[in-house]
């Protein structure tokens, strides 16, 4: 079977507890190349956790994460050695936090935020990473002017902006964020959304995108799982889930959104 | 042995034996940082007790001990280490370079080629180089152990980007045997290259941290860099103004109070040498 037959995540009945309780329990799912997958659920359902367990960032204590590398075929990646489970996150993995000051340094300027994980991974001229850090600022529509600017001085937005492209320059296969445009105004938001989708498309990336706003993977989510108490409760494509939701709770979550 | 009612060396023989397992690992391991239980000595930290605790750890009684403080054997810190080791070790001392079997330093290495025997002691203040990005000891840990460097070309790229070069002038970041990531303590990066391949051992004490760390005879070190920005040591319009040198470190001391200034050899050591050939070679 090669590749394309085969999701680029493979996600079995993934448990984790803090002490007695499930954060999140027997989660299981595909992703596809440039799928786009929403995880939905109100604050404390699990989400978060999840997401560190796809992300190689919180070991599951059941369950499996399998990878398709692009070369090596099939890995669980917890049986992977931490350097190369590291190196990973560096290449073919992406994380945008919410919070910015998780995702950046604050102290070095946006150039080399962008610019790191080209040096993480051998990059050695200094021409080239620059060239590469104004054309990722460029894409992510911040003003080439603020290359050598620290990202203290950014906006909510840019800041979430330079987040991404600090991730995408190193072409990474999945990007995972969480609550991405958490604490951004209505209309930096959508700026965003926008920006995210194009990215997305072109790139035909793959993400998994945990929010607790349902008009986010509305625009984004090819796909839904939607959580409660750490458990998946209702998953399928999103414009069913969301227009014909079937169990109890995603009725609650959706009629909630209407009403807001 | 007891000198003026001090062990040997001012140390305890078991302290000395820790720290001399400490430096065996150290050297074993190039440019690794061992931590190692620290022992009170009589001097605040600021005064180089990571040196001195290695000083005092390898010194034996037939060594010949020289002392240097930016380049010169007559500072007072480097006065006042020189009489420590002379009263609580009995040995002797030098402001020769070549006579030397220790050469305990600050801030220089001797412009006269170290050779095979002689053991280069560093003061060290800050031991880690990724600790300027990386907070964390355990992240700072786990970044030496999977070789994960790329945050110290990040540091590089600010300098271009800031001022078009790289500014970093001391304590210049190196990678030693091509593989453990060093801080050289703060000596000009002019001195960089003679860390590499260089016949004498060299040890580097941190006292406030407790790290000792080492570069064997003949190993490679190597000083950070770009492609398109290699690496380049300070150079200088004029020569020593004492000695003419003009392949030495300068230093820019003030001669008046009109703000008259000339550049003169750091190492003091040096620059004498080289004045006394010439009026040697001027009597002649
Ligand atoms: N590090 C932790 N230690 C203990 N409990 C945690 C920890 N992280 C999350 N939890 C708990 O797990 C549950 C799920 O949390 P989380 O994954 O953060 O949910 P969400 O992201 O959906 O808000 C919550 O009850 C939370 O209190
Ligand atoms: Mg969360
Ligand atoms: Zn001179």
């Amino acid at each position: 079977m090669s590749a394309v037959d085969q999701p680029l995540l493979r996600v079995e009945s993934l448990t984790r507890y803090f002490g007695a309780r499930a954060a999140c329990r027997d989660v299981s799912f595909d992703l596809w190349p440039g799928e786009v997958m929403g995880v939905v659920g109100e604050s404390g359902s699990g989400k978060t956790t999840l997401l560190n367990c796809l992300s190689a960032r919180l070991r599951p204590d059941a369950g499996r994460v399998l990878y398709q590398t692009r070369h090596e075929g099939v890995v669980d990646i917890y049986d992977l050695r931490e350097a190369e489970r590291r190196l990973l996150m560096r290449t073919d993995w992406g994380l945008v936090h919410q919070n910015p000051r998780d995702g950046l340094r604050m102290g070095v300027s946006a150039g080399a935020n962008i610019g790191e994980r080209l040096m993480a991974v051998g990059a050695r001229h200094y021409g080239e990473i620059r060239d590469a850090a104004s054309a990722w600022l460029g894409r992510v529509e911040i003003d080439l002017s603020r290359i050598d600017d620290r990202p203290r001085a950014f906006s909510g937005g840019m800041q979430q902006r330079l987040q991404i492209a600090r991730n995408l320059v190193t072409a990474p296969r999945i990007v995972f964020m969480d609550e991405p445009t958490g604490g951004l105004d209505v209309s930096v938001q959508a700026r965003l959304l926008d920006l995210l989708r194009e990215l997305v498309r072109e790139l035909h990336l793959s993400v998994v995108i945990v929010t607790h706003d349902l008009a986010v993977v509305r625009l984004l989510a090819h796909r839904l799982l939607v959580m409660r108490q750490g458990e998946v409760v209702e998953a399928g494509l999103t414009d069913q889930v969301l227009d014909d939701p079937q169990h109890p709770y995603t009725q609650l979550l959706v009629s909630s959104v209407l009403q807001a | 042995m007891n000198t003026g009612g001090y062990n040997f060396a001012y140390l305890d023989e078991q302290t000395k034996r820790m720290l001399r397992r400490t430096i065996l690992k150290a050297v074993a391991i190039p440019g690794y940082q061992v931590p190692f239980g620290d022992r009170e000595m009589p001097m605040p930290h600021g005064w180089g007790t990571g040196g001195i605790q290695v000083t005092a750890a390898i010194i034996g009684p037939d060594d010949v001990l020289k002392v240097i403080d930016q380049g010169a054997d007559d500072t007072t810190n480097a006065v006042s280490i020189r009489k420590f080791f002379a009263k609580t070790a009995g040995v002797a001392t030098t402001t020769r370079t070549e006579d030397a079997t220790i050469v305990q330093t600050r801030h220089r290495i001797p412009e006269k080629p170290l050779h095979e025997g002689q053991i280069l002691v560093y003061q060290v203040p800050i031991p880690e180089p990724l600790r300027w990005l990386e907070p964390r000891e355990t992240e700072t840990r786990k970044m030496h152990a999977l070789s994960e460097y790329g945050i110290m070309h990040v540091r590089l790229y600010e300098d271009i980007a800031t001022h078009g070069r790289i500014a970093t002038s001391y304590d210049y970041p190196v990678q030693v045997n091509d593989r453990y990531m060093m801080r050289p303590s703060p000596i000009p990066k002019f001195d960089n290259p003679k860390m590499d391949m260089n016949p004498a051992l060299q040890l580097f004490g941190a006292g406030r941290e407790k790290r000792i760390y080492a570069v064997p005879p003949y190993t490679k070190v190597k000083s950070l860099d770009f492609d398109d920005y290699p690496f380049e040591v300070q150079s200088w319009d004029q020569s020593c103004a004492l000695c003419g040198a003009g392949d030495s470190f300068l230093d820019e001391i003030i001669t008046s109070d009109r703000g008259d200034r000339m550049f003169v050899c750091s190492d003091s050591d040096y620059c004498q040498d080289r004045q006394a050939a010439r009026s040697k070679e001027a009597a002649e």
